[in-house]
């Protein structure tokens, strides 16, 4: 099945969610047949001038991951995940583990949508 | 001559000085607005639109019948406006686009082609008779600011005069260097205040980095002696001239009247400033 | 709340002058527990109000530079036909990159069939954190007519939004650039909330416009504050009604005051100015205003 990347600023299954996509610092990687983590960093993008979300969208996709669990996708990234078949799901700031079970469950948000940042409540 | 009215801070005055001295010299000279993110002239110049242009940058297109998807381009990207989305093939954002041409040159395939994509537009407004506003716009999402800059300077007149204003944008980044670079002059318009004082040596950094003749105007002042001026003394930068602080200003300003509706007796000071810089060059 | 997502508020204003700083250095009394970051990087002027401190400076390199090496460069012109931006200038027969019109696109680097071009980091200008008793403070200055503004923007709001993450700090707030081009994208993208500083005056009003196209542009939510409020009844209007079409909330205005420059020329807010002055009153109702608003939206 599936390997699933998580936006992250720690490097294990334990970090927290980094609710950023475009500047996060690494991805975790869950490869979920073998139930296996591992680590890609993401760092390149942090100082990115523009295009982060490009660039990190572009991570993603060259480590062959088909899920994408982060907290806030824009416009630009969106269009490019959503071209290459990548599905995305919304999660809050908690440990990847308990995320991975929430996404088996079937408990987190897809998003259809670029959803960057809030709308008036 | 080519003389550029910049300011290192914001809403100093320096639009307002730009229309009133081109107002004062209005038979010799044409104005640009290079301030193409918020140009604001033409809201206190009225007249006619005469000439409407775009400004275009060559962007990349991607054959996709020749396309591999090897991915070169996006790595020669230093813009990050490319991405390869596997099989959906390469994705491009022109908005992000510098129009550097390093993607075509990348592309072992020849699947890239550059065509003309606008980033903005030029417009030019007759004042009166016959003096002329050239009006650069950049389009809202873009950062191709130097580029419609540098299109304005350019643009044709439909009448040459002797002298030509450009209205440049505040701040000391690329867009104020493609504004004032080879000016012959360059009027720095400040207030007499910390704010002021601070961007105004910001911007005088990078006049003298540039090589060019400069003098400061000093706007809102409430006494001839100030902040402004002790600085350009102690620096000894010409102090061309000095426009007092006055709510009647402000009020003539918010109603879009011009300086010169304010303080009428400017037009002979401003005229004899051009004859100054005229003769200095 | 997420305890690790800071909520960054950007003060814009689109055309310069309005008192953006002014308001930003005012606004910093009031709100709990924040990190304060100055990303008008051209013009950083958010210091000269706060009293700081105790400044760490550190060098900044941003983007690319190119440079030619004459010892291997047989002179071939190729990368002068290249370049877009009239980066390469050729004296007696002799390339050289001129550093101030170089984008670093990297292209000639990569054409030069010589490999007589090297790509090395551009110091572009320094940042700096300092302490003010309302926070911490991040600012910078970029070396005048320096690429990659729009970086710096995006690096300082990096720096403030790290310590804002370790200081538990649940905001912070951005004195933004003026205009709407690169670094004010910078500012505004990803961005929780903008507060426009405008005044109603012709250039005013029609720089707001712009400024608000560029919000809904990238999607960020935003408050609009009028200042100068009373010089022109009839521009207040169209700016209250311009605010409502774009879907951006009035959050209050403030009268045509020279206390502004006072407190400018003491070097502080007008708030630590003139505390009991009737303008410092109706920003303190301003700011209560606006922190409500912010707590009181759902989380997504």
């Amino acid at each position: 099945m599936a390997i699933i990347a998580f936006s992250t600023s720690g490097d294990s299954q334990e970090a927290l969610l980094d609710l950023r996509f475009g500047r996060c610092k690494n991805f975790v990687l869950c490869d979920v047949e073998a139930n296996k983590f591992s680590v890609v960093e993401n760092s390149q993008n942090m100082d990115a001038a523009q295009g982060a979300g490009i660039q990190s969208a572009q991570n993603v996709i060259d480590h062959k991951a088909e899920v994408l669990i982060t907290g806030n996708c824009g416009p630009k990234a969106f269009r490019v995940l959503n071209a290459a078949g990548i599905s995305i799901y919304l999660g809050e700031a908690k440990p990847i583990v308990e995320l991975l079970e929430d996404y088996k469950k079937g408990l987190l948000k897809k998003a259809d949508s670029a959803n960057v940042e809030g709308h008036w409540a | 001559m080519n003389i550029a009215i910049a300011s290192g801070k914001g809403g100093t005055g320096k639009t307002t000085f730009a229309i009133a001295f081109f107002l004062a010299n209005q038979e010799r000279s044409r104005l640009l607005d290079c301030d193409v993110e918020e140009p604001n002239v033409h809201l206190f110049l009225k007249g006619k639109v005469v000439k409407e242009e775009k400004v275009t940058l060559l962007m990349p297109e991607i054959d996709n019948s020749l396309c591999t998807n090897c991915g070169k381009c996006v790595t020669a990207c230093q813009f990050n406006a490319l991405a390869l989305a596997g099989k959906a093939g390469v994705i491009i954002f022109t908005e992000l686009c510098h129009s550097c041409g390093g993607c075509a040159l990348a592309c072992p395939e020849g699947a890239i082609k550059e065509i003309d994509t606008e980033v903005g537009s030029i417009s030019t407004t007759l004042v009166g008779d016959s003096s002329e506003l050239t009006t650069g716009l950049l389009n809202i999402g873009h950062s191709a600011a130097p580029a419609v800059i540098i299109a304005v300077k350019k643009n044709k007149p439909i009448k040459e005069v002797a002298h030509r204003i450009v209205d440049s944008p505040a701040g000391t980044s690329c867009s104020f260097v493609a504004s004032v670079s080879k000016s012959d002059y360059v009027i720095l318009v400040t207030e007499p205040t910390p704010f002021g004082l601070h961007d105004l040596a910001l911007a005088i950094e990078g006049i003298r980095e540039l090589k060019l003749p400069f003098g400061v105007v000093v706007n809102r002042i409430s006494s001839p002696d100030n902040l402004a001026t002790a600085f350009c003394k102690k620096n000894d930068i010409p102090v061309l001239l000095q426009i007092e602080e006055s709510r009647l200003v402000a009020e003539t300003y918010s109603r879009g009247g011009t300086l010169l509706d304010a303080l009428p007796h400017l037009k002979q000071d401003l005229r004899d400033l051009l004859d100054r810089l005229s003769g200095v060059i | 709340m997420a305890h690790n997502d800071p909520k960054e508020i950007v003060v814009i204003s689109g055309k310069g002058g309005t008192g953006k700083t002014s308001i930003t250095a005012a606004l910093a009394s009031f709100f709990p527990n924040k990190i304060l970051a100055d990303c008008d990087v051209d013009a950083a002027d958010l210091h000269l109000l706060l009293n700081i401190s105790a400044t760490e400076k550190h060098d900044y390199y941003g983007g690319h530079v190119a440079e030619i090496d004459p010892d291997k460069c047989n002179s071939c012109g190729l990368c002068e036909s290249l370049c877009r931006f009239d980066a390469i200038d050729v004296k007696e027969g002799k390339y050289a990159v001129q550093e101030m019109s170089c984008e670093g696109c990297k292209v000639c680097v990569d054409a030069c069939p010589e490999k007589a071009i090297a790509w090395h980091p551009a110091l572009n200008g320094a940042w700096m954190k300092s302490e003010t008793k309302h926070g911490p403070l991040f600012h910078a200055r970029l070396i005048p007519g320096s690429e990659n503004s729009g970086k710096l923007v995006t690096f300082v709001r990096e720096k403030a939004r790290e310590k804002a993450i370790e200081n538990k700090a649940p905001y912070i707030l951005i004195d933004g650039p003026p205009g709407i081009g690169c670094p004010v994208i910078a500012a505004v993208t990803g961005a929780h909330r903008l507060l426009m500083v405008t005044e109603p005056t012709p250039s005013g009003l029609h720089d707001l416009e712009r400024v608000l196209q560029l919000a809904a542009y990238f999607k960020v939510p935003s408050y609009i504050l009028l200042n100068k409020a009373d010089i022109n009844k009839d521009y207040k209007e169209k700016t209250e009604k311009c605010a409502a079409q774009y879907g951006a909330k009035f959050i209050g205005s403030l009268p045509y005051s020279t206390l502004f420059t006072e407190a400018q020329l003491k070097g502080v807010s007008i708030l630590d100015a003139f505390p009991d002055s009737e303008i410092a009153k109706e920003l303190k109702a301003i700011a209560e205003n606006l922190i409500t608003h912010l707590q009181e939206e759902k989380q997504c």
